[in-house]
């Protein structure tokens, strides 16, 4: 086939590219040109190569942040997941239980991420927080801000409560897109709630699980806001999690030059776990197509 | 295998049915004899569906009772009625493959590997998918997954019955002949007993030995093709069985005779019947003459379908069909049609009225 050359073509995605170049190139170029360079302030830079790059690799500091960061995401994921499924396949399936289900399930997702971080920053202070209160009336040695397993726990709770709805919204909508023939072939079929549920629901859920798990995995390696408010990073750097210890250090500690390295390897970091998501759900989709 | 009986079985989708239109099913009594191959014909929405979900026990009836062999199993979930049913559209395991598609049922009633293994093997081969039984199911055509849905109907050979919900509908045609030879031989191997839902009449009619007629909610005929053909107790059977369907001509009953429009019919008995009534004339038994007695008419196009010609024509404003056999000429200057006396049906208020004396 003959194709038209025609270069004058190429004006035509310039407004794309300006658009692109201005949101993202750009801002993201600033970042690699600090990554590079060191200042002593008064707006003199000098090149630094790979310094930064270098320095962050060694640092204990960027490690354990990760670990911490690593353990949390696995964490919330092994909760809201399973939950999320079960209380997708315990929601009302019509009429006005099921419309107010969805509603209230959806009130967690439309609250701002720091008022998510102020309400259970109160509601666990063993002085005024109703939660916190209660526990340490019954006798639980509860303290969030200083024991670093509650931390810990109060984040995580905070977290499933926030986020599991989106998890049992994505599920309820998988299993309502099951017909009815499907339930009745199975009871033809004598299958049992275990096989209809391994059988039937999960491999029709499967796809928007695993949109579930990308975005709460992407979601939960990014917090900041809500940890931030509750426990600003501590007991110590107890739930100082990756964004929160960017933050401190470029805009704390106002090092850019190691905070730009970091935050680029962040950013890879995030794109090529993503990438390997993508790539297993799509050679699932083709392997399960053959 | 069992006899199963239906006892006033109606049923409404609404929780407090008041008048009669709100039930889907209209009351019914009915016995499906033992190993005997029924068709369920109707069109959309006419209630086949309902019934046979309840004889399945996917659906529990709002009034009556529902007997398999004498025994009341209303009430009985579907695990305990031991019936197999292939629904409308397909209906696999994804994630398994073809052969544990078909291994399903039997797996989930403890049957013994060995057994299962011959019976998907025999299966399998009867669908036509023993190259594929290794196969995962999901990538499969939609025809190959309704095979498979009907594979696991068969491959229970104890059942009790046998329900099939339009399993057609999603297969292409020479599959489909080839499918419903299958089920019929393996009616004749095992003798299940078998209703076969469907709204394609060539289908109900090839397939069962009786053909229940559905309408509105209601069983308007149960009888044998020929009794469907010859004798239709409603208007509707006479419309919906039958390529082209039945005629109807607006007519007063006056004892043995009927007037159609100005004309007299002789209707070869005495009837007495009040009410709208009518005359249906299949259009095998309309005759077409030029002049002479009978009713007025005007040929508006001739259709020849091979085997016979459908002549479309106009009384009194009326579409009428007439079919003429092969190698039989149509009169020239055709302008009177009349009917064969053994043809003549004639209704009340579209029910089938039998001539005074007359049994059928």
């Amino acid at each position: 086939m003959n194709k038209t050359v025609n270069q004058k073509a190429w004006f035509l995605v310039l407004p794309v590219l300006i658009l692109v170049a201005f949101s993202a190139v750009i801002p993201l170029m600033t970042v690699v040109n600090y990554s590079v360079q060191d200042t002593f302030g008064n707006n003199q830079f000098f090149w630094a190569g790979l310094d930064w790059f270098d320095d962050m690799l060694h640092s204990d500091r960027m490690w354990n942040a990760l670990g911490r960061q690593l353990m949390f995401s696995c964490i919330i994921l092994a909760i809201e997941v399973p939950l999320g499924i079960y209380v997708a396949l315990h929601m009302p399936k019509k009429g006005f239980w099921s419309s107010f289900c969805l509603v209230l399930m959806s009130l967690p997702l439309l609250i701002p991420w720091n008022v998510v971080g102020t309400i259970w920053q109160i509601f666990g202070r063993v002085d005024i927080g109703l939660l916190g209160y209660a526990l340490d009336a019954l006798g639980v040695d509860y303290n969030y801000t200083q024991d670093t397993m509650d931390a810990w726990i109060t984040v995580i709770v905070m977290d499933v409560w926030h986020w599991t709805s989106l998890v049992a919204l994505l599920a309820y909508a998988g299993l309502r897109s099951i017909p009815d023939a499907y339930y009745q072939a199975a009871k033809i079929d004598q299958a049992s709630r275990w096989a209809v549920f391994r059988y039937i629901e999960l491999p029709k859920m499967a796809g928007v699980l695993m949109i579930a798990i990308l975005l709460r995995f992407m979601d939960s390696f990014m917090i900041y806001t809500e940890p931030f408010v509750l426990t600003g990073g501590g007991p110590g750097n107890a739930t100082t999690f990756l964004s929160i210890d960017l933050v401190k250090m470029a805009l704390g500690q106002f090092d850019l030059g190691p905070a730009a390295a970091f935050s680029l390897m962040y950013f890879l970091t995030i794109m090529a776990i993503s990438w390997v998501f993508y790539t297993v759900m799509t050679t699932i989709d083709k392997r399960d197509g053959k | 295998m069992a006899k199963i009986t239906l006892e006033n079985l109606a049923h409404s989708y609404l929780p407090d049915p008041k008048s009669e239109n709100d039930f889907a099913l209209k009351e019914l009594n009915h016995d499906w004899a033992d190993g005997e191959a029924y068709a369920l014909l109707g069109s959309s929405g006419c209630g086949k569906s309902t019934l046979l979900n309840i004889i399945s026990g996917l659906l529990i009836p709002s009034q009556g009772r529902v007997l398999f062999d004498g025994t009341d199993v209303t009430m009985s979930p579907t695990a305990d009625r031991n019936i197999a049913q292939v629904f409308q559209f397909p209906v696999v395991y994804d994630t398994m493959t073809v052969r544990q598609n078909l291994a399903f049922p039997l797996k989930n009633r403890g049957m013994d590997a060995a057994e299962i293994k011959r019976r998907v093997q025999r299966v399998g081969k009867m669908i036509d998918m023993e190259a594929e039984l290794d196969h995962k199911a999901r990538g499969l055509t939609a025809d190959a997954k309704q095979k498979i849905s009907l594979g696991r109907g068969m491959v229970r050979e104890d059942v009790n019955a046998l329900l099939f919900d339009e399993p057609l509908t999603v297969i292409d045609p020479h599959m489909k002949w080839e499918l419903r030879t299958q089920l019929k031989q393996l009616h004749q191997d095992f003798g299940h007993t078998m209703i076969y839902v469907t709204h394609d009449q060539t289908e109900a009619l090839t397939f069962a030995d009786k053909v229940v007629v559905m309408y509105d909610g209601r069983v308007v005929q149960i009888g044998t093709p020929q009794d469907l053909f010859e004798r239709p107790a409603h208007t509707f059977v006479g419309y919906f069985i039958g390529s082209p369907g039945m005629n109807l001509f607006d007519a007063t009953i006056e004892g043995a005779t009927a007037r159609v429009g100005d004309t007299t019919v002789d209707l070869g008995g005495t009837y007495v019947a009040s009410g709208k009534t009518q005359l249906g004339v299949r259009p095998e038994f309309i005759r077409l003459s030029a002049g002479g007695a009978g009713i007025p008419a005007q040929i508006n196009r001739v259709e020849d379908v091979g085997r016979h010609k459908i002549v479309r024509l106009n009384v009194e404003g009326r579409e009428t069909n007439a079919v003429i056999g092969e190698g039989v000429d149509i009169p020239a200057g055709t302008d009177r049609i009349s009917f064969a006396p053994e043809g003549i049906n004639v209704y009340a208020n579209d029910w089938r009225v039998s001539a005074k004396g007359d049994a059928a």
